[in-house]
């Protein structure tokens, strides 16, 4: 029982932390190319779980509107990058705060006129539904699923950018923009591009947890401070930082908030147990970016910047 | 055209008229509101100088220090949650953590938000500060959020929902409860932080930080180590927004966690910013244009964040300097 219990807690854990990559690895992306710290990131993540729930809506197909979400997302980070962002590369990290908190204030409230305050509700196909027997654990197939598109992702990323030609293109970017400028990439469009597939991950990181929980504005914003925690302990900059930190963060606060609970009741009175226990439970992820960057301030895996 | 500081002919600088005019008008409106005796006017006048006062704080980091710290709401509620806490124990007669008793004493209250501040603020600036750049804004946001959700979790105290204060807290130099003591109260305190910070950086340890925020290996190469002058900038920083905290309490007679959260670590330096970064009274003009756009945009359309955003975004992408810079025509940055 406690086997299966933590076994299932695992997956959970998992699932979460492949969510965050999902964030995480493109936050992370567009600051090693780019150098730019993205607080609307979120605000992406919200615009593809929104764009994912009425595609669906208005076609049936959950699988559509999936596509439909990263795209989504996708289109408004190009729309973004051009009209905001690509003014803020060469600016100071302060700069890039606000203006991508103005972004945040603009998208969240532009979200809820064009969809209204109501959280929306997706509903995932049947096939989908039910759950597999996996050893001692039954655990639903779409937590499944999402675990493997996470992987997916994962890996189509490592060969996006240690394979492919603009792979090669986005880390000459990464060592020196006015170099590969000076050889004839255009580096603007390359900018556009690596902003535009983050924003893509993001959107499907929204659509995919759209299912889970419920579509609403503000949803992005815990997300995002997760995936801020995830990429600083990861090491800014680094992809591969970025799966570590992801799995670690969620894998310690999901075991954390189910296991610290009882684990104070060794020592104290069930209902003191229980409030110490969540009350450390929801700092725990703070503790150790807090304890990763003491040690290592540039994280674990620091990028070659 | 004259130069500005040959305009009226008087030896101030253009910054220092704008600087005097908005004293000015910080005094004339809550007096003028009390004459009308429009209370809702005196203590909106008084959110705009709570609010003013906490970016003063923030400012000594961001603006003279250069440390964009994203983490300032946890030293706003900080000193909220002293006040909050403190009231309720005095009115339960009961006491703190089973050894310390409650007090509805201002001038009791108010230190021991400054020192828990600086408690704290050595915590976390001490661990902050070995970082830099993008980690020292992700660090800061990250003990926020841990602020954040202790509060949330600390059920005696309200958790989520938040804590009333139910009488307002005393002071024993004035009636707290007449809004236009109380205003004066938290003006005389904006403007003892406006003069502690004019005055630290005036001394030799601004001219220090000033130095750690333009070229830290030549104040290094001048013999005093950048970090421990960030570290006391940083702690002072904090005691500043703390103290304006324990007033946002007992002006709204209600602490919540809302206080902590991260959207008010941003408006606090949105406010910094919209001002002019690093200007003495920057943040109280950023504070006038907030709460003023916050008041009255928010009562037109309840999308008012909307047009905040694309306020902000204007002046990020066009107006660096801020509305001082706007003012006395004269754009720096940072």
């Amino acid at each position: 029982m406690t086997l299966a219990l933590a076994l299932e807690q695992l997956l959970n854990g998992i699932q979460f932390g492949v969510m965050l990559f999902l964030m995480a690895s493109g936050l992370t992306l567009i600051f090693g190319v780019m150098g730019l710290i993205n607080l609307a990131h979120g605000s992406l993540y919200m615009v593809g779980a929104f764009v994912c729930a009425y595609v669906t809506g208005i076609t049936g197909s959950f699988w559509l509107g999936l596509v439909a979400g990263a795209l989504g997302a996708a289109m408004m980070g190009v729309i973004v990058e051009v009209l905001v962002i690509r003014r803020l590369y060469q600016r100071d990290h302060l700069d890039q705060v606000l203006a991508t908190f103005a972004l945040i204030l603009i998208l969240s409230e532009g979200t809820a006129w064009v969809f209204g305050s109501q959280p929306l509700w997706l509903d995932i196909p049947s096939v989908l539904k039910g759950s597999i027997e996996l050893g001692s654990v039954i655990y639903p197939v779409y937590r499944i699923l999402i675990i493997i598109v996470g992987f997916l992702v994962a890996v189509g990323l490592y060969f996006l950018i240690s394979r492919t030609r603009i792979g090669m293109r986005i880390r000459a970017g990464e060592n020196d923009r006015e170099m590969i400028g000076a050889l004839g990439v255009n580096i603007s469009a390359l900018y556009t591009f690596v902003f535009a597939v983050g924003a893509a991950l993001a959107g499907l990181a929204g659509a995919l947890v759209g299912a889970l929980q419920s579509v609403e504005v503000g949803m992005g914003e815990p997300v995002l401070i997760l995936a801020f925690v995830v990429i600083v302990i990861g090491g800014i900059g680094s992809i591969k930082g970025a799966l570590i930190g992801a799995m670690l963060v969620g894998i310690v606060d999901t075991l954390g908030r189910v296991f610290l609970p009882s684990v104070f009741q060794w020592f104290m009175e069930p209902s003191a147990a229980a409030s110490m226990g969540s009350a450390l439970a929801s700092i725990l992820i703070y503790l150790l970016m807090a304890i990763v960057l003491a040690i290592k301030p540039k994280g674990l895996f620091p990028a070659n910047a | 055209m004259l130069k500005p500081n040959l305009y009226l002919n008087l030896n101030m600088s253009r910054e220092s008229w704008v600087n005097l005019s908005l004293l000015i008008l910080m005094v004339l409106a809550p007096v003028i509101a009390t004459v009308m005796d429009e209370v809702y006017y005196v203590n909106l006048s008084t959110r705009i100088i709570i609010i003013a006062m906490a970016a003063v704080g923030l400012n000594v980091a961001l603006g003279f220090g250069g440390m964009v710290s994203f983490g300032h709401a946890a030293f706003f509620g900080l000193g909220g949650y002293v006040a909050g806490i403190a009231a309720l124990h005095s009115f339960e007669g009961t006491l703190f953590l089973g050894l310390i008793p409650g007090t509805d004493q201002m001038l009791l209250i108010w230190p021991a938000a400054l020192i828990m501040a600086a408690i704290i603020a050595v915590l976390i600036g001490a661990i902050s500060l070995r970082t830099q750049g993008v980690y020292f804004i992700m660090i800061t946001l990250a003990f926020a959020q841990m602020v954040y959700y202790l509060a949330i979790s600390l059920t005696t105290y309200g958790g989520e929902d938040g804590l009333s204060i139910i009488l307002r807290n005393n002071i024993v130099i004035g009636d707290s409860n007449n809004p236009l003591h109380f205003f004066t109260l938290c003006f005389v305190a904006l403007l003892v932080s406006l003069w502690l910070t004019h005055r630290m950086m005036g001394s030799r340890f601004g001219a220090a930080l000033t130095m750690a925020k333009l070229n830290e290996t030549r104040l290094a190469t001048a013999g005093i180590e950048p970090y421990s002058i960030r570290l006391v900038a940083f702690v002072m920083s904090a005691m500043i927004t703390a103290f304006a905290g324990a007033l946002f309490a007992d002006l709204n007679g209600f602490v919540d966690p809302s206080m902590l959260s991260w959207h008010r670590s941003g408006e606090i330096i949105v406010i910094v910013v919209l001002g002019g970064v690093g200007r003495l009274f920057g943040p109280i003009a950023g504070a006038i244009a907030f709460v003023l756009l916050e008041t009255f945009l928010g009562g037109f359309t309840d999308r008012w964040q909307f047009f905040l955003g694309l306020v902000l975004l204007g002046v990020v992408l066009f107006a660096r300097g801020g509305l001082i810079g706007l003012m006395t025509g004269n754009a720096r940055h940072g």
